[in-house]
């Protein structure tokens, strides 16, 4: 493929990641073009949290390759932003949910420098945008799933990248939480940003994205929502099972 | 207190502060274990150092000690790979084979080196003020120099990389995304926790090292929810757990590593049972309350139910909350009682009314289940 990838802000070739032998990632290719609100969806196995951090080098990659803005993530890390699964990490540690948003800004502080005034006044904005504002001192055991949530989208935001990747942000969370993450993805897109989110609930996929990966160990269709998402083409991802979940749009 | 008494206090506290710090990142990380494998693992270091440079005093030999430690982790991260044994039992499979063979290597080489199992598993603190080192003029316990030593480059580390110990040990996923090698930074930590532990170890013993490392941290994990105040009162606590227990092993008597170490426990206990939000007693005490709150919300919601029916009369008596509620007599008591202290309900002989306020309250509750 001779494609131009520094066109895109994130382009995937033919990229294969196994876990013992076994393909979970089945040479894709997706670009993503600059401003797209992307869904990945797919089965349960599909790999769509591991496309995820395949692309961030943190699962290895058996073969293929993966641009930003047509450079390696290495030399882009700062452009990236990543919002890992909530149960990824320990709530009960001791630290607060400002804490945990400064630490979308390390990346740009560097080693061994300290956060500074300048970083702390970006989380509280970031926190600000989530509606967490009040919740800047808080333990963050003491935070609900979706306060939880939406720490973490901040941490992101504090991030201030260019490009956005989300492992299932609205992965059990409650109405507010969902209604304020999306208001934050619409906004990032607003801004020029690229955002490309692992999501589960076929439904709010036309709602809340422009465009849709349809994933399922292969790339099954990739392109506008309004092009791709089509019966035809979930059949392919999912199988029979999909007309039990479509049956609302027949 | 003589010389030597303070002498000995200075070395263990200066060895509980060197252990709480790494300790408490031990901790987060639930790998406690750790400390347990690379404190007897050392001993193969120092063994292989001993045999090479024919030195016990040589400073060298640390190095050794920490390439021992270091390799405990990356024999046990191996074994985890495989994916056929999980990590405890890979600690638990590779420390004793390094520990073992480091014994064998003693007892076939070193016949004439008395090896005392209470040294290694206790230490002997009540010596430390015998072995002295000049140092700027001045004649110092060794222990004092090599403890203090290990205990400002624990300092220097952590207040330089405390940014990324956090990060990695909050979320290694992003400390790897945003270019901070976790595995760099456990590494650091696992050499951290080898050299303190070597060091340790000529004074205290293999098992107050355990202690020291785990116990302080483990009690002020309980006593903050600031991770740089989890730190301090580790320290904190691992110093005063040393010093207590000195004076405990000589009014009684016994081995001071050990009852330092039993401070340790006794420290970690105390702060399980009284910490102010995450102790024992304070569970206890938040679950009765709730007890409390929600026996008064039964009771109004039982009087507003019945209220200007036709069996008022006897529903809404004190009396008959003990068949209705299922209560005692004397929890029915209290409860009305309570509900009296907030202005929800009025006794008035036997008959129980609601106010205003108790049923705003009761429609409140009504209206919300």
């Amino acid at each position: 493929m001779t494609k131009d990838t520094s066109l895109y802000p994130i382009a995937v070739e033919d990229l294969t990641v196994a876990y013992h032998e076994e393909p979970v990632l089945w040479d894709v290719d997706v670009t993503v073009p600059a401003g797209a609100l992307m869904a990945i969806v797919g089965p349960n196995g599909a790999g769509k949290s591991t496309l995820i951090k395949a692309m961030l080098g943190l699962v290895p990659r058996s073969a293929g390759h993966v641009h930003f803005f047509g450079r390696s993530y290495a030399e882009e890390r700062q452009r990236v932003a990543y919002v890992p699964q909530r149960g990824s990490v320990d709530w009960d540690f001791p630290t607060n949910a400002l804490d945990v948003v400064m630490m979308g800004r390390y990346g740009r502080i560097g080693w061994v420098k300290r956060p500074g005034k300048a970083d702390r006044a970006v989380a509280h904005e970031a926190l600000e945008m989530v509606g967490m504002r009040d919740f800047a001192s808080r333990q963050i055991s003491q935070l609900s799933g979706g306060q939880q949530q939406r720490v973490f989208l901040a941490r992101a935001l504090a991030q201030d990248a260019d490009i956005y990747l989300m492992d299932e942000p609205f992965q059990g969370v409650d109405a507010t939480t969902e209604h304020a993450i999306v208001r934050v993805l619409k906004d990032l897109q607003a801004r020029g940003r690229t955002v490309v989110v692992v999501h589960h609930d076929l439904e709010t996929v036309p709602e809340y994205f422009d465009h849709v990966l349809l994933l399922n160990v292969k790339a099954i269709a990739n392109g506008r929502v309004e092009d791709v998402f089509t019966p035809e083409n979930l059949r392919a991802a999912y199988g029979g099972r999909v007309d039990l979940l479509l049956k609302q749009e027949a | 207190m003589t010389q030597s008494q303070i002498e000995i206090q200075v070395v263990a506290a200066l060895v509980a502060a060197a252990c709480a710090i790494p300790g408490v990142f031990l901790v987060l990380r639930r790998s406690a274990l750790i400390s347990d494998a690379i404190s007897h693992t050392v001993l193969l270091g120092i063994v292989i150092g001993f045999m090479l440079l024919g030195d016990i005093e040589n400073p060298l030999l640390i190095v050794f000690a920490a390439g021992a430690g270091v390799l405990t982790v990356t024999l046990s991260e191996l074994l985890l790979k495989t994916r056929r044994v999980r990590e405890d039992a890979a600690i638990g499979l590779v420390f004793p084979a390094l520990f073992s063979i480091a014994v064998i290597i003693i007892t076939q080489n070193f016949g004439s080196i008395h090896i005392d199992v209470d040294a290694v598993l206790l230490g002997e603190l009540a010596f430390a003020p015998f072995n002295r080192v000049d140092i700027i003029g001045s004649s110092l316990p060794r222990g004092v120099v090599v403890m203090g030593i290990i205990l400002i480059a624990n300092l220097i580390a952590v207040a330089v990389f405390y940014k990324e110990l956090k990060l990695a040990t909050f979320d290694a996923g992003l400390a790897a995304a945003l270019g901070f090698s976790p595995a760099l930074i456990h590494y650091g930590l696992m050499t951290s926790v080898s050299v303190t532990a070597v060091g340790a170890f000529d004074h205290v013993g293999s098992i107050l090292v355990i202690a020291l490392m785990i116990a302080p941290p483990a009690a002020a994990y309980l006593l903050t929810d600031r991770l740089a105040r989890m730190i301090a009162y580790s320290a904190l606590i691992g110093i005063a757990a040393a010093i207590s227990g000195y004076w405990i092993a000589r009014a009684l008597n016994v081995n001071i590593s050990g009852a330092m170490a039993t401070m340790t426990g006794i420290f970690f206990v105390a702060a399980l049972m009284f910490a102010p939000e995450r102790g024992l007693i304070a569970q206890v005490i938040r679950r009765k309350r709730r007890g409390e709150r929600f026996a008064v919300e039964m009771l109004l919601v039982h009087l507003r139910r019945h209220e200007g029916t036709s069996d008022e009369e006897t529903e809404n008596t004190l009396g008959h909350l003990t068949d209705e509620l299922n209560w005692s007599p004397r929890y029915a008591h209290q409860t009305v009682k309570r509900a009296q202290r907030n202005g929800y309900v009025q006794l008035v002989s036997d008959a129980l009314r609601l106010t205003d306020q108790g049923r705003t309250m009761a429609s409140t509750l009504l209206a919300v289940r």
